[in-house]
């Protein structure tokens, strides 16, 4: 890793590290008995570690000008490892607290293991921890295949790949600890937001720089959804993290706005981190992966092009769906409403392009699992934002708003479409990564696929059920008009369903488990073929050809 | 700036900026003109080439053709 830096990189991260590490040794010093005190010590610690690295490479030969013939692989075999480390890690704290939704005696009588702060770890380590390293990874992979330009430099992707694992680690922390800003997806406290800060826009350059240096005319339509990704990500986390600290050596702060306004900019920022991060960036992974796997160019490039412009424009203004009923003016409400319904036809543009590429192509669906996670990606991006744009009418949120029936509708979206769309990449660029033929077991593959189709499906059926229960069981009034059901009642009803939720969630870390455990077999195993890109993958068919369908038009 | 200002704001000039922008970026996906340049797009990432383009010296480049393909 440091062998691959030059001279001067090698000073530039010296110097990165020890900021860093005096940034850590202020905090501590500040925040002593503080939660701050203890992250200062964790952002220490990751400094010193990084400087001794940097170390004991230091004198290693300087990489030569041949590097510059290859693209620059490193940060996305790393982001793609510790994708996987964060997924295992995300899904089994996500799994735990399913199981003390069952029973509640499995936190053990801990403060760090209650399901209040075990919650945000699973849904920060997989959003962020799994989500946020698989779209670094693949982000360095697309920009420089459809730029055919190298990275800039060695330096600034690792430090955008290493700074963005020293956040996630320092909001799981925090929250084991009880620091938290309590807003959803956007937790972390000042501190760590301002890092955030740092490294997003470091990101964000570091993609500039490498498009200005691109050789293809064209910018390729993923790029498009990845910027997106980016720029819209650190506008939203700056403006909805503005908060004033208690002190500079307190892990507490408060929000800049206040009540309706508070609740209103929140949203806004949580609907688009959905928008955003958990759709734009792997809507740029499908654009790629999804036609190169299936060796069709995309259905219609044109209609990518306006479904990109109509999930930019139109998600900005769809938040206050999740306002309903509450102070927030009646008008912005249906203005969230209009959106929302509005926002199912680039959605489905996309989803429909998907699939539409594949026809053709659906002998290899058939046979290659990994185009099978990507097309049912598809198809569950077509089932979760139809369900979105429903949940999102006022009179359908009545029953559905504060019930299991959102959280089976975030788990639509997140295990249905985020996480199959990065699996089927994932399995696509590991091959590719490390130059080996295939995947060290097909089979596993489709073992994975399988036990990620159940788990999803088993979870979002008994949290549909649950949900609607639920809400059905909150509306009912006795003949004296008054509520025929108390809460115990609900959970009574519910648990079945918990149970369920459980067993599915389950299914769906196991699959990873066998994921995890065949890509590390993959790496680990040098002797199969060493192979260039091509031999991955399928044979592109001659578009030519008469009798071949043409693709587009 | 008053709530009755901003409403009036969102409700006239919001629509019409969104309207603009629709008709600006249908016009642009669909000119006829484009067509090659995102059919070429479509296709370019179908290459089997993996490697980084890089300026050769004067004297290596192939006659004519700069284009990298």
């Amino acid at each position: 890793m440091v062998a691959q830096l030059t001279k001067n990189e090698r000073q530039v991260a010296l110097l990165i590290l020890l900021a860093i590490s005096l940034w850590g040794i202020a905090m501590a010093v500040a925040g002593r008995g503080d939660p701050l005190g203890v992250h200062g010590a964790i952002v220490l610690l990751a400094g010193l570690g990084g400087i001794f690295a940097v170390i004991s490479g230091y004198y290693a030969p300087e990489p030569d000008d041949s590097r510059l013939d290859r693209y620059f692989d490193d940060p996305s075999r790393a982001g793609i490892v510790l994708a996987m480390v964060w997924v295992v890690a995300g899904l089994f704290v996500g799994d735990w607290i399913a199981w003390q939704l069952v029973n509640p005696n499995l936190t053990f009588d801990a403060a760090w293991s209650s399901f209040g702060r075990l919650r945000p770890v699973h849904t920060s380590g997989v959003i962020f921890g799994f989500g946020g390293n698989a779209l670094i990874a693949t982000s360095f992979y697309v920009l420089q295949r459809t730029s055919r330009a190298r990275l800039p430099d060695q330096l600034t992707p690792w430090f955008v790949l290493l700074g963005y694992n020293l956040f996630c680690v320092l909001a799981a922390t925090g929250y084991l600890m009880g620091v938290t800003q309590s807003k959803e997806y956007a937790e972390p406290e000042w501190y760590t937001d301002l890092w955030l800060d740092v490294v997003w826009i470091t990101y964000f350059v570091l993609y500039l720089r490498t498009l200005a240096r691109r050789k293809e005319p064209h910018i390729y339509v993923s790029n498009w959804y990845y910027m997106a990704f980016i720029l819209v990500v650190a506008m939203l986390h700056i403006v909805n993290s503005l908060a004033i600290p208690v002190s500079l050596g307190h892990a507490k702060s408060y929000s800049a706005f206040s009540g309706v306004q508070d609740a209103m900019t929140q949203w806004w920022y949580g609907h688009n981190a959905v928008a955003f991060f958990l759709t734009a960036g792997f809507l740029g992974m499908m654009y790629y992966y999804l036609p190169v796997r299936a060796g069709r160019p995309i259905f219609s490039y044109r209609l990518s092009i306006i479904s990109f412009w109509g999930i930019t424009f139109m998600y900005m203004w769809a938040g206050s769906h999740h306002l309903h009923y509450t102070a927030l003016p009646h008008w912005v409400q249906t203005l969230g409403v209009t959106f929302s319904v509005m926002l199912l036809v680039p959605s489905w543009a996309s989803a429909g392009n998907a699939l539409l590429t594949l026809n053709g192509a659906w002998h290899k669906v058939r046979d290659d699992a990994t185009l099978r996670f990507m097309m049912v990606a598809a198809v569950f991006y077509g089932i979760v934002t139809f369900e979105g744009s429903f949940m999102a009418i006022r009179p359908v949120n009545a029953l559905s708003h504060y019930t299991d029936w959102t959280v089976g509708h975030v788990h639509v979206g997140a295990l249905g479409w985020v996480a199959m769309i990065t699996f089927g990449a994932i399995y696509a660029s590991v091959p590719w990564l490390w130059k080996r033929q295939r995947m060290y077991s097909p089979r596993l593959v489709e073992v994975h696929f399988w036990l990620a189709l159940a788990g999803t499906v088993i979870y979002v059926f008994a949290m549909w059920n649950s949900g609607i229960i639920q809400g059905l069981m909150w509306r009912t009034y006795n003949e004296s008009g008054t509520l025929a059901y108390s809460f115990v009642d609900t959970l009574i009803a519910m648990r079945p369903y918990y149970i369920a939720r459980a067993i599915g969630g389950l299914l769906f870390l196991i699959g990873a488990l066998v994921a995890a455990y065949n890509i590390w077999m993959t790496i680990r195993t040098a002797d199969q073929p060493a192979d260039e890109r091509v031999g991955d993958r399928p044979v592109v068919p001659a578009l030519t050809g008469v009798s071949a369908p043409q693709p587009a038009e | 700036m008053d709530h009755d200002f901003t409403v009036w704001f969102s409700k006239s000039f919001g629509l019409f900026y969104l309207i603009a922008l629709s008709v600006i970026i249908v016009a642009y996906a669909f000119w006829p003109s484009n067509k090659k340049r995102f059919d070429d797009a479509a296709h370019s990432i179908l290459g089997d080439e993996d490697k980084p383009y890089r300026d050769l010296p004067i004297g290596d480049q192939p006659n004519g053709d700069k284009k990298w393909r």
